[in-house]
């Protein structure tokens, strides 16, 4: 059987464990001891689209855990550079994959070891009702693609094994494309909900009158697509009728970062607009919207204390 | 002469009970607050703060009360302009209307029921504390000037100035009023908006480099429309904001707008930013920060009906 370590314990990485846990050997590393105790005391309970509960070896501790073969990288962003640290010098034989928003996490992980590197985005959600309890949200797919040391072959095989534990996954040659549709459609509706407080629904397609916030979306997103293209990036789907296709199925879904504005938690806005918006510099390229609510949610961060 | 406040909120409360002082002068206020309307009928409009005043007058909620005024001045949020001169236009039939409101557009919507229009801007403020009585937080100057489109005859602007200076407003009478308006309006455009959507105030907004940054562009853009339109500011936009923004000034005032949204109330970015926009789009002049900051505040606004 496969061995496979979530690193971090939120929504995604317990989703992750759970569901892997039913055709891997499933480790988990937490930040925290307590957490782990929790984790092998009474194991990670699905509801949702999925209801179980699977059995799991956690540890707050790396050395105290088995060897993986694939270690999954699941803690928000912002996180990751102090989670990657704490692997240096473990698991030799293991290959990272990192499932961060945003661009360059890839570059963030793999400072800390030569370990082989898979490259994903996940459009999966829930919510996280406690340590050992999530809710399975949003069932759309994890995308993975190959980074350094890593091949096509590797991305397949990486996404059987997700798709056999009944999430869903595809492999792509090269996920670029993907990783770019996915930061500029993120870019754009997490910072419009978190500076509006307004879940994402139709309101974001509305393009009928002058003012309208569909227009400023796709504005947002253009600004993004000239982005991609100058740094040689085809996209995979046009963010705008990701958009389109989101709103008109109907529901209304909260972004992360709309989330963390209403708790005045940090948002991610460093890592996905932020770095949208220095790719954008680094090629020349204007992007006086997204730097708009770049400093904007700054602010509102900076308005908590 | 006789002269109707359509609109008895906080400022159009200092301007009723500051013409109330006058013998020559008949005030009338035409408000839909009954208990606001009420308590002026009982026991005067009080106003208190930087200064002491009661002001006798007749106020009303019915506008088929009112009788034929010489002056209208309109001084209701912008949003409720056109039900509010819809209601009262009959009592202005001979007589000249002046908006003392926030945000462009006003005139234009007077001039749909009303002759004569006069286009204004006003600088005191205040707020309700209860029915019948006013703070007056500050005071400051009016300026008020023939709508160019549908304009009341300049003697009457005149009379109406000096009335309402006699009364204590300090108002002046000038034949394009487009330049004090369009400084208030730009300075509340990139102001306000930013204070209601990151939640800090007028000061720390300023003393954030990259924050201030996007005021500057909002700003650039309202004085680039009002140019194409050859409208001279009486003086700089930035200069005030820095201004309002050292503490002894106004470094700790929330904004008006993130008061409201704070409230969950409308807000009157439709008539800020959403006007310069428009004005904009009028004279070919591209708005792209103030329309994202329109859509952004509609949002938010939106955001309540969730």
């Amino acid at each position: 059987m496969t061995r496979v370590c979530v690193a971090g314990a939120g929504t995604i990485g317990s989703l992750f464990a759970a569901h892997l846990a039913r055709v891997a050997d499933v480790t988990v590393l937490t930040r925290r001891e307590e957490h782990a105790r929790a984790l092998n005391e009474h194991g990670l309970t699905v509801t949702g689209r999925a209801e179980f509960t699977a059995s799991v070896v956690a540890s707050a501790d790396p050395s105290s855990l088995p060897e993986p073969d694939l270690v999954i990288v699941a803690c928000k962003g912002s996180d990751l550079d102090a989670l990657v640290a704490r692997l240096a010098g473990h698991y030799p034989g293991a290959t990272l994959m990192t499932v961060q928003n945003g661009l360059g996490a890839e570059e963030v992980a793999g400072v800390h070891g030569a370990w082989p590197l898979l490259s994903a985005v996940t459009f999966m959600s829930g919510t996280r009702h406690s340590d050992v309890e999530v809710e399975y949200v949003l069932d759309t797919e994890t995308w993975i693609g190959p980074n350094r040391g890593t091949s096509p072959d590797d991305a397949h095989a990486a996404a059987d094994l997700i798709a056999s534990s009944g999430l869903k996954a595809a492999a792509f040659d090269d996920l670029r494309p993907a990783q770019w549709s996915k930061l500029i459609f993120n870019a754009t509706v997490n910072a419009v909900a978190a500076l509006t407080g307004l879940a994402h629904d139709f309101h974001y397609a509305e393009t009928a009158r002058l003012g309208d916030l569909g227009l400023l979306v796709r504005g947002l997103m253009d600004e993004g697509k000239a982005v991609a293209a100058a740094a040689g990036v085809a996209l995979w789907e046009d963010p705008w009728e990701m958009n389109v296709l989101a709103t008109l199925r109907g529901h209304r879904h909260s972004p992360s970062m709309l989330e963390d504005v209403k708790a005045r938690r940090p948002t991610e806005i460093e890592l996905i607009t932020g770095s949208l918006v220095r790719e954008a510099a680094r090629f020349d390229v204007p992007v006086p919207l997204h730097t708009a609510l770049y400093v904007l949610v700054k602010a509102k961060e900076a308005s908590y204390s | 002469m006789k002269i109707c406040i359509v609109g008895c909120g906080a400022v159009g409360s200092l301007f009723a009970a500051n013409l109330a002082q006058l013998d020559d002068v008949e005030v009338w206020a035409y408000d839909l607050s009954r208990a606001h309307v009420d308590a002026i009928n009982a026991k005067g409009l009080h106003l208190s703060g930087v200064g002491e005043v009661v002001g006798r007058l007749r106020a009303t909620a019915d506008a088929g009360e009112l009788p034929p005024c010489d002056f209208g001045i309109v001084a209701t949020k912008a949003m409720h302009t056109e039900a509010a001169i819809r209601a009262t236009a009959h009592a202005f039939a001979g007589g000249c209307v002046a908006t003392v409101q926030n945000g462009l557009g006003n005139e234009e919507t007077l001039a749909t029921h009303v002759e004569r229009v006069i286009r204004g801007t006003t600088f005191p403020a205040g707020k309700i504390l209860e029915p019948g009585h006013v703070q007056w937080d500050v005071k400051g100057d009016t300026t008020l000037g023939p709508y160019e489109l549908q304009p009341a005859p300049f003697v009457e602007v005149e009379r109406l100035a000096d009335a309402c200076t006699r009364g204590g407003m300090p108002t002046y009478a000038v034949s394009d009023a487009r330049g004090p308006q369009w400084r208030k309006v730009i300075f509340n455009a990139s102001t306000n908006p930013i204070g209601a959507l990151t939640g800090l105030t007028h000061g720390r907004v300023c003393e954030r480099p990259d924050l201030r940054a996007l005021v500057s562009g909002l700003v650039t853009e309202g004085k680039a429309v009002a140019a194409a339109q050859g409208i001279v500011l009486d003086s700089d936009p930035e200069d005030l904001i820095d201004h309002a923004a050292k503490p002894e000034v106004a470094y700790g005032h929330k904004a008006s707008m993130l008061q409201d949204v704070e409230a969950e109330r409308a807000t009157e970015i439709d008539y800020l930013n959403g006007g310069i926009v428009r004005f904009g789009r009028e004279h070919g002049v591209p708005t792209p920060l103030n329309e994202a900051i329109w859509a952004l505040v509609k949002g938010v606004e939106q955001s309540w009906q969730q």
